[in-house]
C-alpha cells in the first residue's frame, strides 16, 4: 500500500509538532523518520497509525482519503517505543489478541488462531516463548514479540516508534537484520522513526530527515550522505 | 581527627542498623500495635462476651438489631459498587486525559477526606432538607432524602469517595496509556479495551479500594448521624445503633453490635489477604517491566 502525506500540520496548544510536511512513501518501501527528540516524527508516525489526528492536511492510503479513519479501520501494526506489552497476558495471548478482538463473523477458530500464533513465534525465532509473560522475557524478546503481535492483525502496513532504542547495542544490530527480513518477506510498507543516524542509513530505502517539526531532506541513504539538503542535515548525519 | 585509631566494628551491609536499635524499633512497633490496635480490640469483644455467648447473640437478635444490620449492608452494598464505578470513571478521566484544571480536579478528589463527616451531614441537610427547594420538592413528591435511606446512601458515597479514585489514579498514571494504544490498534474497541487491558492492569488496586471503601461505609458514623435523623429500626445504622445503646447503659448489647461489625471489617480484610496469595504469581507478573 502506498502511502501520501499532503500537507500534515499538527499542533498541541501554542507548541507547533508539525508545520505542514508532504511526503510520498511507495508501496513496499521500507522507511525511516529521522531526526532529534522534538522533531516530530513520533507525531507524524502516530497521525498515520490514527493516535492523533493531524490539526490540517490529509493522508491517503492507496489513493484514497484516510484521515477521518479510525485507528481501528487502518489496520496499522504498530510496535510501541517501550513494546506495550499486555503484561497480565501470556506470549501466546498477547499475539493472538488482534485476532479475537475481531467482529464474531471475521474472527478466526481456533484451531486457526493456534496455527497462526504458532506460525509468527517461527517467523520471530522465538518458537518456545508461548507461555511465558512479557516480565520473563529479555529486552530483544519483547521487541520481537511486539512486532509478532503487530503482524497477527495482517496489517496493511508496519509503524515501529524508535523500535531498538531501549536495547543494548549487539542485540540492536541482530533486531535491525531480522527487521529487514521480515520486512522483505512480507513485502509491508514499513515507516521506522528513529534517532540514530546509523540505524536510519544501514536499514531503509528511504530516509526522512526531520527537525522542528519539518521535513529538511528525503533521499536515500547514499544520496543523503553525499549530498545534505540543508546546513542541519550536515550537521546531523556528521555528528 | 584520624580514624585508623579507632576500632573497626565487624563488617554488616550498609542498610543493616546496629543489633540494639533494631531491637528498640521493632520493640516500638510492636508496642504501638498492641496498645493501639490489639488492645481495643481485644476490650470490644471481651465486652460482648461479659455475660455469654447466649446473651451477646440474643442482643444482636432483637427487631431494631437486626433492622440496623441490614441497613448497614444495604448501604454498603449500595456506596461500594457506586463508589467503584466513580473512582475508575474520575481515574481514567483523570490519567487518560491532558486537560485543564487537573490538578484542581484531584484535589477536589480528596475533599471528603479532609471535609469533617459532620458538615457534610449538614450540607446534605441543608441541600436536600424539607426546607430546601429541592428537598421540599421531592418531600412532596414522596421521595424524602434527609431522615430517609438516600441521604444515609448519599452521605456515605460522599465520605468514601475518595478511596478507589486514590488507589487507582497512581497505578494508572504509572502505567500510562501505551497498553490501551495498543489494543486499539490491534482493532479493539474502547469497551473491549477497557474489559481486557486496563481492568486486569488495574484489579489490585480496585479491589484494595473497594475494601477499604466498604470497611468505611460500614463503619461511617458523623454524617450519617446527622442525615439519618436517628430513627430506630429505621435510618439507624450499626454504628449509631452501637451509640445509642451505649448511651442507655446496655453495653452487652452495644459490645455485641460493635463485636460484630469489627468482624465484618476483619472479613474483608481477610478476604483480601486470600485472594494476595492465591493469586501470588499473576501479582508478581503483572508489575511493571
Amino acid at each position: 500500500m502506498h502511502i501520501d502525506i499532503d500537507e500534515i500540520a499538527k499542533t498541541f496548544g501554542a507548541t507547533t509538532a508539525l508545520r505542514p510536511v508532504s511526503l510520498n512513501i511507495p508501496s513496499g518501501a521500507l522507511v525511516a523518520l529521522l531526526g532529534p527528540s522534538g522533531s516530530g516524527k513520533t507525531t507524524l508516525l502516530r497521525i498515520l497509525g490514527g493516535l492523533e489526528f493531524p490539526t490540517s492536511g490529509r493522508v491517503l492510503f492507496n489513493g484514497q482519503d484516510a484521515t477521518g479513519m479510525t485507528v481501528q479501520e487502518r489496520r496499522a501494526g504498530f510496535v510501541f517505543q517501550s513494546y506495550a506489552l499486555f503484561r497480565h497476558m501470556t506470549v501466546f495471548d498477547n499475539i493472538a489478541y488482534g485476532l479475537r478482538a475481531r467482529p464474531r463473523g471475521q474472527r478466526p477458530p481456533k484451531a486457526e488462531i493456534t496455527r497462526r500464533v504458532t506460525k509468527l513465534l517461527d517467523l520471530i525465532q522465538l518458537p518456545d516463548i508461548a507461555g511465558r509473560y512479557p516480565t520473563q522475557l529479555s529486552g530483544g524478546q519483547r521487541q520481537r514479540v511486539a512486532l509478532a503481535r503487530a503482524l497477527a492483525i495482517e496489517p496493511r502496513m508496519l509503524l515501529l516508534d524508535e523500535p531498538f532504542g531501549a536495547l543494548d547495542a549487539k542485540v540492536r544490530k541482530e533486531l535491525r537484520q531480522g527487521l529487514r527480513d521480515i520486512h522483505d518477506e512480507t513485502g509491508l510498507t514499513t515507516v521506522f522513526v528513529t534517532h540514530d543516524q546509523d540505524e536510519a542509513m544501514e536499514l531503509a530505502d528511504l530516509v526522512v530527515v526531520m527537525s522542528m517539526g519539518r521535513i529538511e531532506q528525503i533521499g536515500r541513504p547514499q544520496d543523503i550522505r553525499s549530498k545534505p539538503a540543508t546546513e542541519f542535515v550536515r550537521d546531523f548525519i556528521s555528528a | 581527627m584520624s580514624d585508623t585509631a579507632l576500632p573497626r566494628p565487624a563488617f554488616r551491609a550498609a542498610t543493616d542498623e546496629a543489633p540494639l536499635l533494631r531491637i528498640a524499633l521493632i520493640g516500638i512497633a510492636v508496642a504501638g500495635l498492641a496498645v493501639l490496635v490489639f488492645a481495643p480490640l481485644a476490650v470490644v469483644f471481651a465486652e460482648a462476651l461479659k455475660q455469654g455467648w447466649s446473651a451477646a447473640i440474643q442482643s444482636l437478635g432483637n427487631r431494631d438489631a437486626r433492622s440496623a444490620i441490614q441497613l448497614t449492608l444495604l448501604i454498603t452494598a449500595i456506596a461500594v459498587p457506586a463508589n467503584a464505578a466513580f473512582g475508575i470513571a474520575a481515574a481514567w478521566f483523570i490519567t487518560k486525559f491532558d486537560f485543564r484544571g487537573k490538578a484542581f480536579l484531584i484535589t477536589l478528589i480528596d475533599l471528603p477526606f479532609s471535609v469533617s463527616p459532620v458538615v457534610a451531614g449538614l450540607c446534605i441537610v441543608l441541600l436536600f432538607g424539607a426546607n430546601s427547594a429541592i428537598g421540599g420538592w421531592l418531600v412532596a413528591h414522596g421521595w424524602p432524602i434527609v431522615f430517609a435511606i438516600p441521604g444515609i446512601v448519599l452521605a456515605t458515597i460522599f465520605v468514601t469517595f475518595p478511596f478507589v479514585a486514590r488507589e487507582l489514579i497512581p497505578v494508572m498514571i504509572e502505567q500510562g496509556r501505551a497498553e490501551e494504544e495498543a489494543s486499539l490498534t490491534l482493532g479493539a474497541s474502547g469497551w473491549r479495551t477497557f474489559w481486557s487491558v486496563t481492568l486486569p492492569n488495574i484489579r489490585w488496586a480496585l479491589l484494595y479500594g473497594t475494601l477499604l471503601c466498604t470497611a468505611r461505609a460500614m463503619g461511617e458514623f458523623g454524617a450519617v448521624a446527622v442525615v439519618s435523623g436517628k430513627i430506630r429500626g429505621q435510618t439507624a445504622t450499626m454504628p449509631i445503633t452501637i451509640e445509642m445503646l451505649y448511651n442507655e447503659y446496655l453495653s452487652v448489647a452495644a459490645f455485641s453490635m460493635a463485636a460484630l461489625l469489627t468482624a465484618l471489617a476483619l472479613v474483608t480484610l481477610l478476604l483480601k489477604t486470600i485472594l494476595e496469595l492465591r493469586h501470588a504469581d499473576q501479582l508478581a507478573a503483572t508489575r511493571r517491566h
